[in-house]
């Protein structure tokens, strides 16, 4: 895109696109802003056909000062952060492992990325009812063989639970970037660490990890952006209870329990300030690896 | 000290053997090269020496001590690989430092080394950059700033100037051989490149499919061949090799004339032929030289700037006393 003929070629071939993103995301969040300051209570015969009242920052006043409030941001942060570094971690280790020459590679490598394609609904039905269910679950049964107490997770452990199974869900998007990231590292600089004197664990943390930077910024962007907005997992297991209940799931409950969509709203304004906080903060901390 | 010494060293990847059975020893404080064509087996050796593949069979010595089971970091060699191996995300200051800082050097120390290697490797300047926002010139000289600083046994280089353009490969070669002048250390050297061989080296070593065809000093090699392929191999341009009755003649299946050994006469020359292409250097003529009734091509280099065209019919002499003659099994024969 060099010349100023391709350049304005490029902008007229670009802006259908641009058009029906930018609709696509402003006429929601619009109208988001627009309920979250009005009254909207569609049981109560509310309705934009006959005009919302508006009540000004009334909305937001009532959803922050609720008692849920708080707890529900701890909640999504606890969650988020705990799948991020469960999936890195691990998703570390399984893609040094599957970089290993080993027997039935392409077996195993269909094998990790298989839970990925599992809809988040069915995961989280598999998981309560075959796994982690307190009687007939098969950790239950695990539990019991070896003479312990079985745990009733999905009450006794319900965040952990939920960050089990979210994990198990995005192990395979980040082993899958880990792995092309760790295929890329030339492999002459390894071995020149290791005339360098570098054992095993220092050619990791000098050589190895480094060279992951970028591979782990990335993860974690993407994944904290699908993490926030977590929802059947919470709604299939636990329903919210048991301190299971997310920012995303409180605004539900409001809009469903209460009816109150002006309420639900002002809701997803606060999900939005969260998301770009936690984007800011991210970016401050890994976002330097993604110049360079 | 520095001497490495091979013993009935062998290496097979699965059932392809790349190394039979070898025996080498590398003096200490000698500027070795190891020289063939490619797919012999010299990166392979080097890296057996370094430690980097493992030996199937033999042993390894170095500096009289068993070395065959040791770890790379544990023999006290040196790399610079051929892509240079450069960390990336560390500055060159912080990669001249890095074996130093394996070694738990203390940090005032590491300091002094890093600094002494960037004055001499003219990196001073260069040493807050990172290796991608330097020149393939540069980055070669930070490979050599991190193998220095180490005070290695020996350093071992695997064609380190192959990535270089013609320029900077004479300047880097002069730097390299005046480094050794003044380590006084022991270096190991591979390259394919028989120019850098001849012009490097104390010893060479000639490989052919892992096989040792020759060791000696540059001179001996080029005076002395012990078979056709090193006289092949050793010389630029490549050593004229004639079969059949002219090498009869000479009670030799093949003899060997290297092209500064042919004269250029005006008549009545033992030889004659039409030239193919002259190459004017201006201070030399390449002539290749077909119809000579001795070999497909003859290669001949005169003195000066000779005005013989492409079709012209040319005449030679070769010298007598610079003739090589081998036997059938490629054998030099002794004068
Ligand atoms: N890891 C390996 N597995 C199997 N065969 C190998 C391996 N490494 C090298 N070889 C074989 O060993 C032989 C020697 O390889 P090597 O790399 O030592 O050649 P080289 O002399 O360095 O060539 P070049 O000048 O092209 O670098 C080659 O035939 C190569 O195919
Ligand atoms: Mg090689």
């Amino acid at each position: 895109m060099a010349t100023k003929a391709s350049r304005s070629a490029a902008r007229v071939m670009m802006a259908p696109a641009v058009v029906l993103l930018l609709g696509w995301m402003l006429v929601p969040l619009i109208m988001t802003l627009w309920f979250s300051f009005t009254k909207y209570l569609p049981l109560r015969g509310d309705s934009i056909e006959r005009g919302l009242d508006w009540v000004g920052f009334s909305n937001y006043s009532r959803f922050i000062s609720s008692n849920a409030f708080w707890p529900s941001v701890q909640t999504t942060l606890i969650m988020v952060g705990g799948v991020l570094l469960i999936t890195v971690v691990l998703g570390v280790l399984l893609a040094m492992l599957l970089d290993q020459p080993l027997w039935g590679q392409g077996v195993v490598r269909i094998l990790v990325i298989a839970p990925f394609f599992v809809m988040p609904t069915v995961s989280a039905l598999v998981w309560k009812n075959m796994l982690m269910d307190p009687v007939n679950g098969i950790f239950s049964h695990l539990w019991r063989f070896f003479g312990a107490e079985p745990v009733a997770w999905l009450q006794d452990a319900s965040l952990t639970s939920i960050i089990m199974i979210a994990s198990w869900q995005w192990l395979p998007f980040a082993t899958l970037i880990l792995l092309t990231a760790i295929q890329s590292l030339d492999s002459e600089q390894l071995e020149a660490a290791e005339m360098d004197g570098a054992p095993a664990l220092k050619r990791f943390w000098f050589i190895v990890l480094p060279h992951l930077g970028r591979a782990i910024t990335i993860v974690i962007l993407i994944q904290t952006i699908f993490l926030l907005s977590i929802f059947a997992e919470i709604f299939v297991t636990t329903g919210g209870a048991f301190g299971t209940r997310t920012l995303t799931y409180l605004i539900f409950q409001r809009v469903i329990d209460s009816q109150n969509i002006g309420l639900g709203s002002a809701g997803g304004v606060y999900a939005i300030i969260l998301a770009n906080i936690v984007a800011i903060f991210l970016m401050r901390i890994v976002g330097k690896n993604l110049d360079a | 000290m520095g001497q490495i010494e091979l013993k009935q060293v062998t290496k097979s990847f699965g059932d392809v053997q790349v190394i039979p059975p070898l025996d080498l020893t590398i003096h200490d404080g000698e500027f070795t090269v190891f020289v063939g064509p490619s797919g012999c087996g010299k990166s392979t050796l080097l890296r057996l020496i370094a430690g980097l593949e493992d030996i199937t069979t033999g042993h390894i010595e170095i500096d009289g001590k068993d070395a065959t089971a040791l770890v790379p970091a544990k023999r006290g060699l040196a790399m610079v690989f051929q892509s240079y191996a450069l960390y990336p995300h560390m500055s060159v200051r912080k990669n001249i430092a890095f074996p130093l800082r394996m070694a738990k050097m203390d940090s005032a120390e590491i300091d002094k080394r890093v600094n002494a290697a960037a004055s001499v490797l003219n990196l001073t300047d260069y040493l807050d950059r990172r290796p991608g926002q330097l020149s393939g010139g540069q980055r070669q000289r930070v490979a050599i700033g991190r193998a220095i600083v180490r005070e290695p046994a020996a350093f071992l280089f695997d064609e380190p100037l192959s990535n270089l353009d013609a320029a900077l490969r004479v300047g880097m070669r002069l730097e390299i051989s005046e480094l050794h002048k003044r380590l006084e250390t022991t270096m190991v050297y591979v390259t394919h490149d028989q120019v850098e061989a001849m012009t490097m080296a104390d010893k060479i070593v000639v490989l052919q499919a892992g096989v040792i065809e020759q060791v000696g000093t540059p001179l001996e090699l080029y005076r002395a061949p012990r078979n056709t392929f090193v006289a092949g191999f050793i010389g630029s341009p490549r050593m004229n090799l004639i079969e059949g009755p002219e090498a009869a003649k000479h009670d030799a299946a093949t003899i060997g004339v290297r092209p500064e050994h042919i004269d250029v006469v005006e008549s009545g020359g033992q030889w004659q032929g039409t030239v193919g292409v002259a190459e004017h250097l201006g201070s030399d003529t390449f002539f290749h030289i077909h119809n000579t009734g001795l070999a497909e091509t003859l290669t001949v280099r005169a003195i000066g700037d000779v005005s013989l065209q492409h079709g012209d019919t040319i005449h030679l002499n070769p010298r007598a006393d610079e003739i090589h003659r081998f036997d059938a099994q490629g054998l030099r024969i002794a004068k």
